[in-house]
């Protein structure tokens, strides 16, 4: 027997107007925009809600969107940033209205943006349960009989009575998340912000969303973390630049993911011709280029550029991950200054080391070891990410790098 | 399963849904409480500036107006005079400025969960009751000091009091809509409520406005608030029907233009919040 349908999505677009910037060149050009200002304001501001001029400020952040869910299935909603993601869920939950289509949900919704909507450091931690309770749609009954188990499932009985503003952000997040895991919708549609705090809390939140999804309800799940899509559910959507790129199996859609992610990365950057030509520093600049061993793992950079003169200058690279803290440094101990010839270093780095995620390089031209000429940040950017394995997901706090590691029994002593 | 949710464009004008707005009365409850608490917190008099605000006005105006300009005061004492315009006033500049600000105050809500929208504004009707009751009791109290006995005609009062909410909840309802899309509109409350207050009987006596002038001071809904009031309470004129009949009509128009022009806001709210 087919599956009921429970939420239908027919066509669905939505278009917003997104500000457009003046610029001014000249001082005479800012004071007379100073004395429009009012008078473009005005235009501006009042464009927001108007649409009958298709122009550049207007940005579809959706577009024909169709697709159904059963009862039951847990979807997974997986793109880039600005793919359109966020503004399916808003729509979904009723939040902002779509600009044309239509959607057809049977059954109670929940929908969670965030952990904590409506609370007030100044009020108790009781009152702040009943205000979060009733703005995510319950009834105040519901709460009364669920309080003695929302409390107790937070850990902040003792606190209470107590105004919010004194609790810790872990108690606030703690209490805020226990309301919200006892409301009992048959469909939920939640955002991977709710996984906010430390990753134990993040394991609670998904174990607690595994529970839900276990009960046979339906739930919608927005996530940039493809270790959560993969372990929560079945059915995954890709979006890409608001249009729906593929829906089917979370294997295959994370597949698909990954090499839409790969278009987006920078894996060599080229000096085109006098680009390149530092005349002071005497030398010229051809590429850096990263460079993958059979697997496709990143194994190697390589930096190729040409000396003017003797110059004493080498290349240095630096490596940073997606937080921007740096990973790795290293300056070149080699050195070859034959004039006008082109000279290609290698650096070869452990970059089966790195963690899942995304890395940037940087690339500094210094001299006599450690005085800097020239610096260019981010040339490269790239991702490590390997699909579908699970790695140390228990782990508290991921280590920056997972360094290769042997372990290695030893009896006979 | 017997909920069904149809999510699609709404076009041109929309109704008030009762029954949702019945559903999220628990959160109309919860909101008033919470910006009530709020309100108070962490002050050392609390509730007492309910009393105090009103009361000072009361008796900053009854020096300047009352003694050092001597405005006329119907005969009756000036700081009883002023003080039974004071309470409706502050409440009704409590809900306008109140309800003009709730969505901008709230924008976090209207972008991370749906409830009807209009509960907001209106949760200020029932947080500023508060201070006007309060605010009321202190009128008993000059009441029994000045022993004045109010006259039977204080059964309209219900009337008066739906005047009043209808004008500053409909005001409030357009201004927060605008105030949403442009930030102007807070800028301007402070002063706008101040020349509202010129512009309503409330230091001085609605007998200064030249007949001629008298329909057209009506239009503002308040001077019909305020003249029922002081005849109601003070029984210094008969209830002046004609100045509350237009008061009422421009009061209804405000509120049903209020609620519609909400309604066909509301669909912008979240995105430009």
């Amino acid at each position: 027997m087919m599956s009921e349908t429970v939420i239908k999505v027919e066509n669905l677009s939505k278009r917003y107007r997104i500000g457009l910037e003046d610029k001014a060149d000249t001082f005479a050009e800012q004071l007379k925009n100073t004395f429009l200002y009012p008078i473009k304001n005005i235009r501006k501001i009042a464009q927001m809600t108007r649409f009958d001029k298709e122009d550049d400020s207007i940005f579809w952040a959706l577009r024909d969107i169709n697709f159904e869910v059963k009862k039951g299935e847990v979807l997974g909603i997986v793109g880039h940033n600005g793919a359109g993601k966020s503004t399916l869920l808003k729509i979904l939950s009723r939040i902002t209205e779509p600009t044309s289509g239509k959607i057809e949900i049977r059954g109670r919704v929940s929908a969670l943006l965030e952990v904590g909507t409506g609370f007030h450091p100044e009020l108790t931690g009781r009152d702040n349960v009943y205000m979060n309770g009733t703005i995510l749609g319950m009834r105040k009954k519901e709460i009364d009989a669920k309080f003695d188990e929302i409390v107790a499932f937070s850990g902040v009985e003792k606190h209470i009575d107590t105004p919010v503003k004194f609790y810790s952000s872990g108690m606030r997040v703690r209490l805020a998340f226990s309301v919200a895991a006892h409301l009992e919708p048959e469909i939920l549609i939640i955002d991977e912000v709710l996984a906010v705090g430390d990753v134990e809390f993040q394991n609670k939140c998904l174990g607690k969303m595994e529970d839900v999804a276990g009960q046979g309800r339906t739930v919608l799940f927005v996530s940039h973390n493809m270790e959560a899509v993969e372990r929560m559910c079945d059915q995954s959507l890709l979006l890409d630049s608001g249009n729906l790129k593929d829906i089917g199996t979370t294997y295959e859609i994370l597949q698909k993911y990954e090499n839409v992610r790969r278009q987006n990365f920078k894996l060599k950057h080229e000096w085109i011709e006098d680009e390149g030509l530092f005349e002071l520093e005497g030398i010229t600049l051809v590429s850096i280029e990263l460079i993958n061993d059979n697997h496709g793992i990143p194994r190697c950079i390589r930096v190729r550029m040409k000396y003017l003169r003797e110059v004493g200058v080498v290349p240095m690279i630096q490596l940073f991950n997606s937080k921007r803290i740096k990973i790795m440094s290293s300056v070149c101990s080699v050195r070859h200054e034959n004039h006008n010839d082109i000279v290609e270093y290698d650096l070869e780095l452990p970059l089966e080391s790195l963690i899942d995620g995304r890395y940037f390089i940087n690339l500094s031209l210094v001299r006599n070891g450690n005085q800097r000429v020239l610096r260019f940040s981010e040339l490269l950017n790239f991702e490590i990410y390997r699909p579908l394995k699970r790695m140390d997901y228990m782990e508290k706090n991921l280590p920056i790098v997972k360094l290769r590691d042997d372990w290695s029994i030893n009896t006979n002593l | 399963m017997d909920d069904i949710t149809i999510i699609e464009p709404k076009k041109g004008w929309q109704l008030v849904d009762w029954k949702e707005l019945f559903h999220y009365r628990d959160l109309l409850y919860f909101l008033t409480i919470r910006s009530i608490k709020a309100k108070y917190a962490q002050s050392v008099l609390g509730v007492g500036w309910a009393i105090l605000q009103p009361l000072i006005q009361t008796v900053i105006f009854t020096v300047i107006f009352g003694n050092l300009a001597q405005l006329s005061s119907d005969g009756i004492p000036y700081i009883l005079f002023s003080y039974v315009a004071m309470v409706p006033w502050n409440y009704f500049s409590n809900i306008l400025s109140g309800s003009a600000g709730s969505l901008v105050t709230n924008k976090n809500l209207l972008s991370k969960v749906y409830f009807p929208r209009i509960v907001l504004p209106l949760s200020t009707v029932f947080s500023a009751l508060i201070d006007f009751g309060i605010a009321f009791l202190v009128l008993i109290g000059f009441f029994v000091y000045y022993q004045f006995i109010p006259t039977w005609e204080i059964v309209f009062f219900p009337i008066l009091l739906m005047i009043l909410i209808m004008t500053s909840l409909g005001t409030g309802m357009i201004l927060s809509a605008l105030a949403v899309q442009y930030r102007d509109v807070q800028y301007a409350m402070t002063f706008m409520v101040r020349l509202l207050m010129y512009g309503a009987p409330v230091v001085y006596s609605v007998s200064i406005i030249p007949d001629k002038y008298l329909y057209w001071y009506a239009l503002n809904p308040m001077v019909g608030v305020i003249e029922g009031m002081r005849s109601a309470f003070l029984g210094s004129k008969p209830l002046p029907w004609d100045l509350i009949g237009i008061g009422a009509l421009v009061a209804l128009l405000l509120f049903l233009f209020g609620v519609f022009y909400f309604k066909r806001m509301e669909k912008y709210f979240a995105d430009i919040a």
